[in-house]
């Protein structure tokens, strides 16, 4: 048998190929227990009935600045979020915003009602992604880099998306921002205006920074769910709001809806938020 | 055949070069655009759409035009237009690359484009753009040179091209139609939640394409032998008429639906429009500009003499382009986007880097339809049409 050079480059290269791939199998390359004890969720973890979807409820009635102010915070610091302001120091017109402040006519357009307490009309609302049962947001993105987990969570692949923006002419929310510029420069290099001093701010190094061209929004914390926390917002505003399965007649959430009256956003598009707003 | 391309007069290398510096300032500032991120344009959180995604909708419009030659000529056998079918071909294959590179500079990150077809997803409508723009592109790019190429041997065309070429007719329907339902099925945006805007995009499609090409036409004739026929023209400029007409007309209908049924999130896009709203006018002179060129032209057109004068039929066609260009371009992204989804108000204009990548866009495209002109008229005129 002759051996030509087309041959042996064959055959090395198939030997090369088995090599690489018992360096994988070998037992005790992967050891499994080990990476099950090291990355598997908590066992503590919170956790949806089959069938069942996270929700959240926001007492209205007892949200006041320093309940907003602490939600809003907390998911800004726990998420690294970065704020833009522009040269009078207002919020940038390409700012990202996960979980903001709103006036009651703009969260709940067409619903105003000039006879309602001014106490309901006049205090400010928190507005976050509704993690909609039927998302527009999800039906429109070319590549599933936002989809809906089992849990009704409405998650992003901030690694796929391809920043085409489709998610976010069709969110009737406005709870989708765009990273228009690179958002790890803004922690480090951008000047406040009116101070003209560095920006910095503490990066929180549990959570990923982001990549400038992607989408990103509110994820209902799925991380801190995963190691058993609350969502960062719920637990800055305790009493304030609720979190829990929905399915779960006895989960906090659904406790504060029996008791009490409710609305959403927008409901007539058929979206289904899962945010609810107690009156 | 691209050949033909490669001799050309002192004008037409000029005019090449000319291109060639735009594309290249384009190119440049898209390079800055790519370092810096679509912080470089004005777009913003509420209007996440701007000039790119106008230029797409209206430049969709022009590819799809071409079936406006195609259907008369190969379904009716209208003979007239067997002259200048080739040049709503071309045109097509020219506007159909700037729709596609338009969606690429409009991508936050361009390196992933890919990921629509490495991750497929049939619900998104602009997975199904993406398909029936590129098989547009394709269809064109055969037929028109596959015809030409025939015309040029004096053979008749293969037998296998007639399919593609009944094909492409309704195709250049989908095209338009999918477009418009990257808007239209939208909840929550109660200026683009309408049944009739794939309608509207087709009848100023059939108004814009075919202006386009009576400008186009009539330089052609001037600057080379080839002459496409005063009665082409004529043709065209009916169909102009007539849907410039449908055009206003189908404005019309979505203004007696949106007023008279005083839903105010379907009005205050149009009141935002054309009126300014809370003080916010920035759109105002484009939109009743577009209106008054479309009415002007409208009567110009309307009266057979005058659309017969050739001078004055050039004016009445650019009048319908700057009509339906403003119309459809920025005009469906601040009415779509302004005010937004919590009725606050962010107004939107494009920077000038934002105009420069567009510009080369155009440039770049402008260049395919001129080398392919080139071809098809060094034919036409070997032949001596």
């Amino acid at each position: 048998m002759s051996w030509d050079r087309r041959k042996f480059l064959k055959a090395a290269g198939v030997g090369a190929l088995a090599g690489m791939g018992w360096q994988l199998l070998r037992p005790g390359a992967l050891d499994a227990a080990e990476l099950i004890g090291k990355y598997s969720p908590n066992p503590s973890q919170l956790a949806v009935k089959p069938g069942g979807n996270w929700g959240m409820a926001i007492d209205l009635t007892k949200l006041d600045d320093a309940a907003r102010q602490a939600a809003a915070e907390a998911c800004n610091i726990e998420h690294n979020v970065p704020h833009y302001v522009d040269a009078e120091g207002k919020a940038s017109k390409q700012d990202i915003k996960w979980i903001w402040e709103a006036e009651f006519d703009q969260a709940f357009v067409e619903t105003e009602n000039p006879y309602a307490p001014s106490a309901v009309l006049h205090n400010k609302v928190l507005v976050l992604c509704n993690h909609c049962q039927n998302p527009p947001c999800v039906r429109v993105c070319p590549t599933q880099a936002t989809f809906k987990r089992e849990d009704g969570i409405v998650m992003m692949d901030m690694h796929r998306c391809i920043g085409c923006r489709f998610c976010m002419a069709a969110c009737p929310y406005g709870s989708r921002s765009f990273n228009f510029k690179d958002p790890r420069a803004a922690y480090f290099n951008e000047k406040d205006p009116k101070t003209g001093q560095p920006r910095l701010q503490e990066v929180t190094s549990e959570y990923p920074t982001r990549t400038k061209g992607v989408v990103e929004k509110c994820t209902f914390c799925a991380e801190r769910l995963a190691v058993g926390l609350q969502p960062a917002c719920v637990a800055a505003a305790p009493g304030v709001m609720f979190f829990g399965d929905m399915s779960d007649a006895g989960s906090p959430v659904r406790a504060q809806l029996n008791k009490r009256f409710s609305i959403r956003r927008k409901p007539n598009l058929g979206t289904e938020p899962q945010v609810f707003y107690l009156i | 055949m691209l050949d033909l391309a490669l001799k050309g007069s002192k004008r037409y290398w000029g005019w090449l070069v000319l291109l060639l510096v735009i594309i290249g300032a384009g190119f440049g500032a898209y390079v800055v655009q790519a370092i810096e991120g679509l912080t470089i344009t004005g777009m913003s959180r509420d209007v996440s759409w701007g000039f790119y995604i106008a230029q797409l909708t209206f430049l969709v419009g022009v590819a799809a035009s071409a079936v406006m030659l195609v259907l008369p000529y190969y379904l009716h056998h209208y003979k007239t237009f067997g002259r200048i079918t080739i040049l709503g071909e071309f045109l097509a294959i020219g506007a159909v690359t700037m729709c596609l590179l338009f969606v690429i500079v409009d991508l936050g990150k361009p390196e992933r484009l890919m990921n629509v077809i490495l991750h497929p997803t049939p619900n998104s409508v602009l997975f199904w753009d993406m398909v029936v723009l590129n098989v547009y592109l394709f269809l064109n790019l055969i037929i028109g040179w596959c015809t030409l190429e025939c015309e040029r041997k004096d053979v008749p065309p293969p037998a296998w091209v007639k399919p593609l070429i009944y094909l492409s007719i309704p195709w250049a329907v989908s095209i338009h139609t999918v477009t418009a339902f990257l808007y239209a099925g939208l909840p929550g945006r109660g200026f683009w939640l309408t049944a009739i805007m794939a309608p509207r995009f087709l009848v100023s499609a059939f108004a814009a394409g075919p202006a386009v090409l009576i400008l186009l036409s009539m330089l052609v004739r001037k600057i080379s032998k080839f002459d496409p026929g005063k009665e082409a023209i004529q043709t065209l400029s009916k169909i102009v008429t007539y849907c410039i007409i449908l055009h206003l007309f189908f404005f019309g209908l979505e203004c007696f639906t949106v007023f008279y049924s005083n839903m105010p999130s379907h009005m205050s896009h149009i009141i935002y429009l054309y009126f300014g709203y809370h003080g916010f006018n920035t759109m105002v002179p484009f939109m009743w500009t577009a209106l008054l060129c479309g009415l002007t032209a409208i009567g110009m057109l309307i009266v057979p003499k005058w659309r017969q004068n050739e001078k004055l039929l050039a004016i009445a066609c650019v009048l319908v382009f700057i009509c339906t260009y403003i119309d459809k371009g920025m005009g469906m992204m601040a009415g779509g986007f302004v005010p937004n989804p919590l009725h606050e108000i962010t107004e939107y204009l494009p920077t000038g880097l934002e105009l420069t990548i567009s510009a080369g866009v155009y440039a770049l495209g402008i260049l395919i339809v001129t080398v392919l002109y080139k071809v098809a008229l060094t034919i036409k005129e070997e032949r001596g049409e």
